[in-house]
């Protein structure tokens, strides 16, 4: 057991430093939840893709360094330890591609993983639905079979950067006699700007428009932007969901990085007799710490070729409450200060809030421990 | 990087399982509890037989160590399995003894090792910054102290013997030939080696005396008595001590994973058979969710005590220690709370890692002792990069 990274390995972290101290910009990019700060955060994924950083862990051939899990771990390590900007295209890369990898066609890889790294096209996650949210498999928008490809219609909502972004990628009914609500859905990509698509911006508690409800009406999708077979979509929308996604959705580095940026506060504002709030700062520490560590032990287990599967609900369950706790505690560090909206604590905070909500409810995620990994019986919801 | 036990080290804890496994080892710990030692340190030298003990020293005497990874695996074992006695507080010796030999300091691994290696003897210890109680003293063969210059009377001070005065210590001490001055107290000195005094001195102490009752029967604690034979003093005893204790807290937070575990499995065996309204009360969304956050506590617990049998770093330690302790307390309460009134008596077996899991939890350093260690070990502030420390990120 060990915990050293190999010279090649600390090559490519000195490597990344080096380019991210050289790249990162001094100040600040605007919210990339704003239509200024979108813009911004779109050319920062040029740049990156300019220095071959923007999707490290992909192939080389789509604008990748091929790196394994450790590299990439490394990697986040080291652009959020340098304070680089949030990934706007996080969606694409870390949900949409590696499907693309597992269940796409090599054509479809190529028209759409090169855009993707540059940033020329956002992607943006259509999933939920008013009426399907943990209970996802009860969704009701239509994919209808037409002359070339399919027309979707229905309503998607929760819609994560869909107000800015170009392009969506989701599930739809396709068969709506199927036996079982898993069967008879397809995975489709879609344009957003596209004839019967309507994109109706929803303000998030800070009033920042971060999410979107999308309304179809007979979309024309062609065939080429199916991924996989149709009727597959569930299968092919959960097979990477416990997988890599579940080590690769919210890595240690983001959490080490901030965790530091709290303790350098305890050190600059913390009164060291408070020792209720030292206890806090401790325990953030610990927790990335944690974090980090459990994520090493998966990614070792991923590396020889074991599955994630059901840990990635530990892992979920345990990031978003930790990042509520850490915000919450530097907000208290801040005192009076932490009211002010332009704080650099503040839209943290509100964004840690919607972690234990989104991808996969907590609820969810812990009756998924109890029964997958702890062999409870199933029970009502 | 494989941050995961090898095929040899998942063996060995393996192997430890299963003889725990067939050793009724509940029935031993009742027995301990009753004063009946027998069958407990027959275990312990069944449990030295597999080179437990031989993990905590150095090959020059006999050991294969020190492994900290292996044995905090081990340890974890114990836990599990719920065993009783002095068994950190013998590693820990070992590992003091060790340490002081590697330091110049040979008679007393010399003297004492033989022994507690082969699992013929266990010992207790106490160590500046540490409880005042030595634990199990009545069935240890051998009791030792280290004392901080000056501290020869802070056991008895800080105990509720006011009989076992500082003159008498004291004058002990002097008669014995080894200095006593200073002053300060043990309760305010973190158990760490750069906290404790460069005087420091071990004594081979009566452990005889009054048994204190623990909220967990089967731990016995004693206030070393006034006194007894001076072994080593100096430098190199601090440091060891040093060392020793660092080891303590890691193999407790084994103790106490595996204490946490134990509890998490005999609770989840339990909902899957207790039917209520007709269903098992192990398919209610309350319940499981409570122990589904008892998986997570103590699975986020573990890479934390691997990491620290790795780097045996004050900080690493301090994280394990406070992260395993709160998680096997954690456990505790819901498996208390799961088994509803049943869970409440001392019949069950339950019990015996119930009583455990809080008495575990506060030995060699509790969580707020370590909270602070966490805090005093995070790195100077010149290794931030300054940009970091007002950016804002999101997403």
């Amino acid at each position: 057991m060990d915990l050293d990274h190999s010279p090649e390995v600390a090559a490519f972290r000195a490597e990344a430093r080096a380019w991210l101290r050289e790249h990162v910009p001094d100040a600040a990019l605007p919210s990339l939840e704003t239509e200024q700060g979108f813009a911004a955060h779109r050319e920062w994924e040029a740049e990156l893709h300019a220095g071959r950083w923007s999707a490290v862990s992909w192939p080389e051939e789509y604008g990748g360094r091929g790196a394994d899990i450790e590299r990439w771990l490394v990697f986040e390590e080291e652009y959020w330890a340098a304070g680089a900007p949030g990934r706007v295209s996080q969606n694409g890369i870390s949900l949409l591609a590696p499907t693309l990898f597992d269940h796409a066609t090599p054509g479809q890889r190529a028209r759409v993983l090169p855009s993707m790294a540059s940033g020329e096209v956002i992607w943006a996650q259509a999933w939920s639905e008013p009426e399907s949210g943990s209970d996802l498999a009860s969704l009701r928008s239509r994919a209808e079979r037409t002359e070339g490809g399919w027309l979707l219609s229905g309503q998607k909502t929760w819609s994560s950067r869909a107000a800015f972004a170009d392009r969506a990628f989701g599930i739809f009914r396709s068969d709506p006699d199927a036996a079982k609500p898993h069967h008879g859905l397809t995975y489709l990509m879609f344009d957003l700007r596209a004839p019967g698509v309507t994109v109706r911006p929803i303000g998030r508690l800070d009033g920042k428009p971060a999410f979107a409800e999308l309304f179809l009406d007979r979309v024309f999708v062609p065939d080429e932007d199916v991924i996989g077979e149709p009727g597959q979509g569930w299968r092919i929308a959960m097979s990477t969901t416990g997988n890599e996604r579940g080590l690769t959705l919210r890595s240690p580095g983001r959490f080490l990085a901030t965790a530091a940026r709290l303790a350098a506060l305890w050190r600059e504002r913390g009164d060291p007799a408070d020792t209720a709030l030292r206890d806090r700062v401790a325990d953030a520490v610990v927790g990335a710490r944690a974090y980090e560590l459990f994520t090493w032990a998966g990614a070792t287990r991923f590396a020889a070729g074991g599955e994630i599967g059901a840990e990635s609900s530990l892992n979920k369950v345990f990031w978003s409450q930790y990042d509520i706790a850490l915000h919450e505690t530097a907000l208290d560090l801040l005192g009076p200060d932490a009211e002010l909206a332009q704080g650099p604590w503040a839209e943290p905070w509100v964004f840690s809030l919607a972690g234990p909500i989104y991808a996969g409810t907590n609820e969810i995620q812990r009756d998924i421990i109890a029964e997958r990994l702890l062999g409870l019986p199933k029970g009502r919801r | 990087m494989r941050f995961l036990p090898t095929g040899e080290q998942s063996d060995f804890a393996r192997t430890l399982r299963s003889l725990l496994g067939a050793a009724e080892v509940p029935a031993t710990v009742r027995a301990w509890a009753a004063g009946d030692h027998g069958p407990g340190l027959a275990l312990w030298s069944r449990l030295a037989g597999t080179g437990l003990c031989a993990l905590a020293a150095p090959e020059a005497y006999e050991g294969l160590g020190p492994l900290p990874v292996e044995l905090a695996l081990a340890f974890v074992e114990l836990g599990r399995a719920g065993v009783a006695g002095p068994a950190v507080e013998t590693a820990a010796t070992v590992v003091l003894l060790g340490e002081l030999a590697r330091r110049g300091e040979e008679a007393p691994a010399k003297r004492f090792l033989p022994g507690l290696l082969t699992g013929d003897s266990l010992a207790t210890l106490t160590l500046p910054g540490g409880s005042p109680y030595a634990l199990d003293a009545d069935a240890a063969e051998w009791c030792f102290a280290v004392r901080g210059a000056g501290d020869t009377a802070t056991a008895a001070e800080a105990g509720p013997a006011p009989d076992a005065g500082a003159g008498d210590t004291a004058a002990a001490a002097a008669a014995s030939g080894v200095a006593a001055s200073g002053s300060g107290s043990a309760r305010t000195r973190a158990l760490a080696p750069d906290a404790a005094p460069d005087a420091g001195e071990l004594w081979l102490v009566p452990g005889g005396g009054e048994r204190l009752a623990s909220l967990d029967p089967a731990r016995g604690l004693f206030l070393p008595g006034a006194g007894g034979e001076p072994l080593a003093a100096g430098p190199a005893v601090s440091a060891a001590a040093g060392v020793a204790a660092r080891w303590a807290r890691l193999l407790t937070a084994a103790q106490c994973l595996g204490v946490g575990e134990a509890l998490l499995a005999r609770t989840v065996e339990y909902v899957k058979q207790r039917t209520q309204f007709g269903v098992p009360v192990g398919s209610f969304q309350a319940v499981k969710h409570r122990l589904a956050d008892t998986l997570l506590d103590l699975e986020f617990a573990r890479p934390l005590l691997w990491a620290a049998a790795l780097s045996l770093s004050d900080g690493d330690v301090a994280a394990a220690k406070l992260t395993a302790g709160e998680a096997a307390y954690a456990a505790a309460r819901t498996a208390l709370q799961l088994h509803g009134a049943v869970g409440y008596t001392e019949e069950l077996d339950l019990s015996l890692w119930l009583r455990r899991a809080r008495p575990l939890r506060d030995a060699w350093g509790g969580p707020s002792q370590c909270r602070a260690e966490v805090v005093r070990s995070l790195p100077a502030p010149s290794g931030l990069p300054q940009t970091t420390a007002t950016r804002r990120v999101t997403t």
